[in-house]
């Protein structure tokens, strides 16, 4: 059995009256490329925040790695309100804010590119580096941990050139082209040592030539940096192509799960993108 | 090849500009601490110019620790006035000679605190009190964005001034009253035996500490915490993604910024030689704010040069617009009592609205040493492209008198052979020339944008 990177057990998330995420489980194995798919308003990327920590399940949990980063029950009002399924069955609140969870192995980029806009390219990596900082606030503020501070700006400008980023090194991130900014999101996604890599609609906005050269450099980076990749996606032909298995959601309910061949065929994920013909 | 010269020009030099810009900031920064001391030799001490450098280095030092908060880590704080009053009150507190302690505490029988620290624990300690109140209040208040944390900081100022007025906090405080006799600016002067100054060193000591810990938030800024805030102030939700614990880090800006705001705060109670709490109203605050609105915000080089304009404006500069002058019989209409705060209005609401950048922007001293990338080469570029362009073009106009000319000598032949060879050539030869006709026209705009850009570079210089 391979180990489990990632697992979300009946994950309700509810807004209010509306039930954005409903009862959603799923496993996420070392090594794997797995899509989270589905029309729009589906609750993918509310998937993605539960897992993340910016929102807590309203009911269910999050593993990571063998390890509850997020449990919920329904309280409070939610307790009248709630509509979803299994409860009971997660008492105990488990909570970590995003930094928490990034820290511990699960690193995520946004649909709506979130950059540090005034910073330079090399900042932006080097950020994401600060959490892993060996030196005290005061040697740091003091700038007495130049060793490390080189070790750290050496490593950011490595990663820079793997990805192919390093002539804009010096750039401001705000002053780079649309793609760019799309990679530098990976690149700083990377630095954080992460186990998992989220990957929030990474292609959107780029013409089919530019998605070809995306779906090789995720398999690259899976490959270079030992990780397994969660993404959510619409660019179809990315998404069969680099897939080993596919998740498909509509209004929140897991509708079908497998390979990219399975689910070209599952008639409930053709009628939920297509629609079905009255009779 | 391109991109060749890129990586090339951005990666090399950048190492030796940034050398060599530091190197001569350091040399600017320096020449102003030589000048001082200069100054301060030769001239009067009772010239306006010492107290205006006195109290510039004073706000320079509270406005950078005030950018700190606002300008680097994004949190729109308030209260600088209140963190000042407190450094200043546990600096007199602790500061006030014993002997006097009787005289200075009049109706709380000498106080409670029966002993004197020297200078710089004082102000060290009196940072520290402040930071430890920044602590305490920013538990509940940072969790507050934007306005609500203003209004939050602006609030807490305002309490402990009042608080620092109580009667029942007389023994400690002096109540109402004002605290003096600490040692002030003046008392850093060197004096020989005979009782004269031998050396002037009240103007300078003030630059020094305010250099000291402006050089101190300068290196916070520079190292990875102070990355982390600036991406807190960026994008708070992406920097909690990336592993940045906002609670942590926001506290800590908070209780760096409040130190040193204690510090200037203690600064000015020496630059006063008197301190009374009803003096630190929200007014400073803004009067801070401003200076930092007016140098740049995100700018600690800024922060410095605005806060000792605004001092020279407010307190030197702009004087005359209080008192009647006369010009000849003609008395000058509207100067008189208070019209100074009019025309300095005026001129912060012009800044505002159309220098909104402030004086540096964004920029620091090294930047302004440094070659600068935006605007020179592109535009060299762009004129290199030009001149291909009409190359281009040139070989264009060649290529339309070829086709004429084979046209001709087509016709004269009256070969269908040679004709038809003949057409094909022009064919391919008119592609060309239509080819290098829009590479000129291409070139020509090129040109024109090219010029645009050196208008607006010089326009902005200007």
């Amino acid at each position: 059995m391979r180990e489990i990177v990632m697992q979300m057990d009946n994950v309700t998330m509810q807004f209010g009256g509306v039930v954005a995420v409903d009862s959603l489980s799923l496993d996420i194995y070392k090594d794997e490329i797995v899509a989270l798919i589905g029309p729009n308003g589906a609750g993918k990327t509310t998937a993605f925040n539960v897992a993340t920590g910016v929102y807590a399940p309203t009911n269910g949990r999050v593993l990571l790695r063998g390890k509850i980063i997020a449990q919920g029950h329904p309280t409070g009002k939610m307790k009248h309100m709630y509509a979803g399924t299994h409860i009971g069955e997660y008492n105990k609140l488990i909570s970590h804010t995003p930094d928490k969870i990034c820290q511990m192995g699960m690193a995520r980029t946004f649909q709506n590119i979130r950059l540090f806009k005034n910073m330079t390219v090399l900042e932006n990596v080097l950020v994401a580096r600060h959490m892993r900082l060996n030196a005290g606030f005061f040697q740091s503020a003091l700038n007495l941990n130049l060793h490390e501070e080189r070790r750290l700006r050496r490593e950011c400008s490595d990663l820079l050139d793997m990805l192919g980023l390093s002539d804009l090194m010096y750039e401001n991130a705000a002053s780079l082209p649309y793609g760019k900014q799309r990679y530098l999101e990976i690149a700083r996604a990377l630095a954080t040592d992460p186990r998992i890599l989220l990957l929030d609609e990474p292609a959107a906005g780029m013409n089919p030539q530019e998605t070809d050269e995306l779906s090789d450099f995720i398999r690259k980076i899976k490959e270079d940096f030992n990780l397994t990749v969660f993404l959510i996606e619409h660019h179809m032909n990315l998404v069969m192509d680099i897939s080993d298995r596919i998740y498909v959601l509509d209004f929140g309910k897991l509708i079908a799960e497998g390979t990219p061949e399975e689910i070209q065929k599952n008639p409930a994920v053709i009628a939920a993108y297509l629609g079905v013909e009255e009779e | 090849m391109m991109k060749n010269t890129r990586s090339g020009s951005y990666a090399q030099p950048q190492e030796k500009t940034v050398k060599l810009s530091t190197v001569l900031s350091a040399l600017v920064i320096l020449l102003v601490y030589a000048a001082v001391f200069v100054a301060e030799q030769t001239l009067p001490s009772t010239s306006i110019l010492f107290t205006v450098l006195k109290k510039g280095a004073t706000y320079a030092l509270v406005a950078v620790s005030m950018n700190l908060l606002n300008g680097f880590t994004g949190l729109f704080s308030l209260g600088q006035a209140g963190f000042m009053l407190i450094g200043a009150y546990a600096y007199g507190i602790l500061t006030i000679p014993v002997e006097q302690r009787m005289n200075v505490y009049q109706y709380y029988d000498g106080g409670i605190v029966q002993f004197a620290l020297p200078v710089v624990p004082a102000l060290i300690i009196a940072g520290l009190c402040a930071a430890a109140f920044a602590f305490l209040i920013g538990l509940p208040v940072l969790r507050l964005k934007s306005d609500y944390l203003a209004i939050a900081t602006l609030g807490f100022a305002e309490i402990v001034r009042t608080i620092f007025q109580w009667d029942k906090l007389g023994f400690l405080t002096n109540g109402s009253n004002l605290l003096r006799e600490y040692p002030t600016f003046n008392d850093f002067n060197i004096k020989g035996a005979d009782g004269e100054v031998t050396l002037y060193l009240s103007t300078l000591v003030p630059f020094i500490i305010a250099g000291v810990c402006i050089a101190l938030i300068v290196l916070l800024l520079r190292s990875s915490y102070g990355r982390a805030f600036m991406a807190i102030r960026d994008d708070e939700i992406a920097a909690e993604a990336m592993g940045i614990n906002l609670a942590k880090h926001k506290q800590i800006a908070f209780c760096v910024s409040s130190f040193f705001a204690g510090i200037g705060g203690a600064m000015l109670a020496m630059y006063q030689n008197t301190v009374q709490a009803k003096a630190f109203t929200s007014a400073m605050t803004y009067e801070i704010l401003l200076i930092v609105v007016i140098g740049g915000i995100g700018s600690v080089t800024g922060s410095c040069i605005s806060s000792f304009l605004f001092v020279a404006c407010s307190e030197w500069w702009l004087r005359f617009l209080d008192q009647k002058q006369m010009i000849g019989n003609f008395e000058v209409p509207l100067l008189r009592n208070g019209f100074r705060l009019v025309v300095f209005s005026i001129i912060i609401m012009i800044v505002v609205l159309f220098f909104r950048q402030g004086i540096m922007g964004t920029k620091e001293l090294p930047d302004l040493f440094k070659p600068r990338r935006g605007g020179k080469k592109p535009k060299r570029s762009v004129k290199e492209k030009a001149e291909q362009a009409k190359e281009n073009a040139k070989e264009a106009l060649q290529a339309e008198e070829q086709i004429t000319l084979t046209a001709a000598e087509a016709a004269e032949t009256g070969a269908a052979v040679a004709a038809e060879a003949a057409g094909e050539e022009a064919a391919s030869l008119k592609d060309k020339a239509e080819e290098a006709k829009e590479a000129l026209k291409e070139a020509l705009a090129q040109e024109a944008a090219a010029a645009a850009e050196a208008e607006t570079v010089e326009g902005g210089e200007a």
